[in-house]
């Protein structure tokens, strides 16, 4: 029993290095976080220790500047909530459109040649999203590729606006975000038994029942999985709407950024990222629990 | 020539669509290739080729100090990550379920399911309030911070390699009677090389790539290359921006693909 003990404690202090470092520079500011989200704002950024809930009121409501007692919704964060949400499950949607065929496509290819296509595409998730955002900037710009040669070759006389809207910032994230949706998606048709499908045709099945009663139903692990890598990036973005948004279609992460910076509200700020952690959290723990129940097989 | 099989894996319009992607996520990349060897100043109209926005990338001192800060916080970070999740690694695999583990799981992991400006912020106030304390105001914030972001990254591969290893080699080093010391220095480290290395590049990687964390931590004048970058697109971006963008494509490509080739290995 003793020696039991004393090789746990070796495991223990295996990990300590690892740990420490952790919760250092991880895990306990997050705690941190929490703490100042319940001070008072300083007058040039910062805090003063004063316990305040003001910070947690802002979230979603606000004051009327001359009677202090009227209470209305602070509709400006209420529409950047609405935007995250929104923009997050449309580029959700858009990945598992392009994704599930994308993820067929691979795993319908003869075994050799898997791994290349596959390849192909870890390739973009492992390159900077920051270029790849860059890249999708180059192109939409009012001067940039696609404006160019739409009004070079006659189609129209001046640019479409397409930088510093929600398009911009559903494009861009769809672009950055796909890897993720097709990544699990395969790994699900990668385990698929073939013989089913067959099974399936040879029961006068057509290719759309075959695809909606027999396929889908397999891989929806692997669909799942996808969306919830989707979208939990998609809420906590912040590079892609700052660049291709701006300041007038802003995210949830740059609402919060913002106070950091020029709102100089830090107890504002730390209540948004709480509320942020808060969704992505709840988010994890309702698929958690999805995937105990359908059997384990999924892992995060 | 028989009548063609009924294909089984054969959707229609599948084929086309995936294509489609694959297009979509490689042509803007390649368009930004394309024109950091332009002539002219336009990202849209090719005027020629040439080499002077690299030329003008090398001639740029903010550039070369951005670059170099990058990758010499990269280098540290990911060794530092990479030795201390070597270290968790060999705690947590093969052994029994052990007190704690399901927590020091949730840490290890955690940098991957908290958003990065999350941290970010929460780093931001931490950082701030040393600040004042200390007075220190060098390279060991964004240090300490990129090495908590790259662990999760260094401790994956490691810990798959662990889990394929024959344990019987080192059971066998036992039983001529090697110490675990010597069993640990000439059997389960230079088994696990593969391993360290692929985690240290994927933390390398990671570290490279990590923006938003640094845009928050870093003091005045601790611009990385990425953090540079996003000040810049604010402003009109020249092709020497590509040219910046292309050399930083070819250095991430190069490891990860280097990364791919180690782990390939071992399958094989």
């Amino acid at each position: 029993m003793a020696e039991q003990r004393e090789s746990h404690l070796w495991k223990w202090l295996l990990c300590t290095p690892a740990l420490l470092v952790l919760v250092l520079a991880a895990s306990g500011p997050l705690f941190i976080v929490l703490a100042y989200s319940f001070l008072t704002p300083g007058t040039m950024g910062g805090v003063r220790w004063e316990f305040s809930t003001e910070g947690w009121f802002r979230v979603f409501l606000q004051r009327d500047i001359f009677d202090p007692d009227e209470v209305r919704w602070n509709q400006a964060h209420l529409t950047i909530f609405w935007r995250s949400i929104s923009l997050s499950l449309q580029t959700t949607i858009i990945c598992a459109v392009l994704g599930f065929p994308t993820a067929w496509f691979i795993a319908t290819r003869p075994p050799h040649r898997r791994a290349l296509w596959l390849f192909l595409i870890t390739i973009p998730f492992w390159t900077n999203l920051l270029i790849r955002t860059f890249a999708i900037q180059e192109l939409i710009r009012n001067n940039g590729t696609i404006n160019t040669l739409l009004m070079r070759t006659g189609i129209i006389d001046s640019p479409i606006q397409m930088m510093f809207t929600d398009f911009a910032v559903l494009l861009g994230m769809a672009y950055v975000f796909m890897p993720l949706m097709v990544l699990p998606l395969y790994a699900a048709m990668d385990k698929l038994d073939f013989r089913l499908v067959e099974a399936g045709y040879d029961l006068y099945a057509s290719r759309i029942k075959v695809l909606w009663y027999v396929i889908l139903p397999l891989v929806k692990p692997g669909f799942i999985a996808g969306s919830i890598l989707v979208f939990i990036p998609s809420i906590g973005a912040y590079v892609t709407p700052r660049v291709l948004g701006g300041g007038r279609t802003m995210m949830l992460g740059n609402l919060i950024a913002l106070q950091f910076g020029q709102g100089r509200n830090w107890p504002l700020g730390a209540a948004l990222a709480v509320v942020m952690l808060v969704i992505v959290v709840t988010t994890l723990v309702l698929y958690l629990r999805w995937a105990n129940r359908e059997g384990g097989q999924v892992r995060v | 020539m028989f009548r063609r099989s009924y294909s089984v894996s054969h959707l229609p319009g599948f084929g086309f669509v995936a294509i489609l992607t694959f297009l979509m996520l490689y042509l803007p990349i390649l368009v930004l290739v394309i024109f950091s060897f332009n002539a002219g100043v336009s990202q849209s109209i090719w005027e020629g080729f040439s080499l002077q926005w690299y030329e003008a990338a090398f001639r740029n001192r903010q550039v070369r100090d951005v670059s170099i800060r990058s990758l010499w916080l990269a280098a540290t970070a990911a060794g530092i990550a990479t030795m201390v999740a070597t270290l968790a690694a060999l705690g947590t695999t093969r052994t029994g379920r052990f007190p704690g583990q399901t927590m020091i799981y949730a840490l290890i992991n955690q940098p991957l399911m908290v958003p990065e400006v999350v941290t970010g912020v929460a780093l931001l106030i931490f950082v701030a309030a040393i600040k004042v304390q200390t007075g220190y105001t060098g390279m060991g914030y964004l240090v300490a911070a990129h090495t908590a972001f790259c662990i999760p990254f260094a401790y994956l591969p490691i810990r798959a390699r662990l889990e394929t290893m024959d344990i019987n080699l080192e059971r066998a080093a036992a039983d001529l009677y090697a110490t675990p010391l010597q069993a640990f220095r000439y059997i389960t480290l230079p088994l696990l090389v593969p391993g360290i290395l692929a985690g240290f590049m994927l933390g390398f990687v990671i570290s490279l790539d990590t923006v938003v964390i640094t845009e928050f931590v870093k003091s005045a004048g601790q611009d990385t290359l990425p953090t540079y970058m996003l000040g810049q697109l604010r402003r009109t971006v020249t092709p020497e921006m590509n040219a910046i963008a292309t050399l930083f494509l070819a250095l991430s490509l190069m490891i990860v693909t280097a990364f791919f080739l180690i782990t390939r290995k071992r399958g094989a």
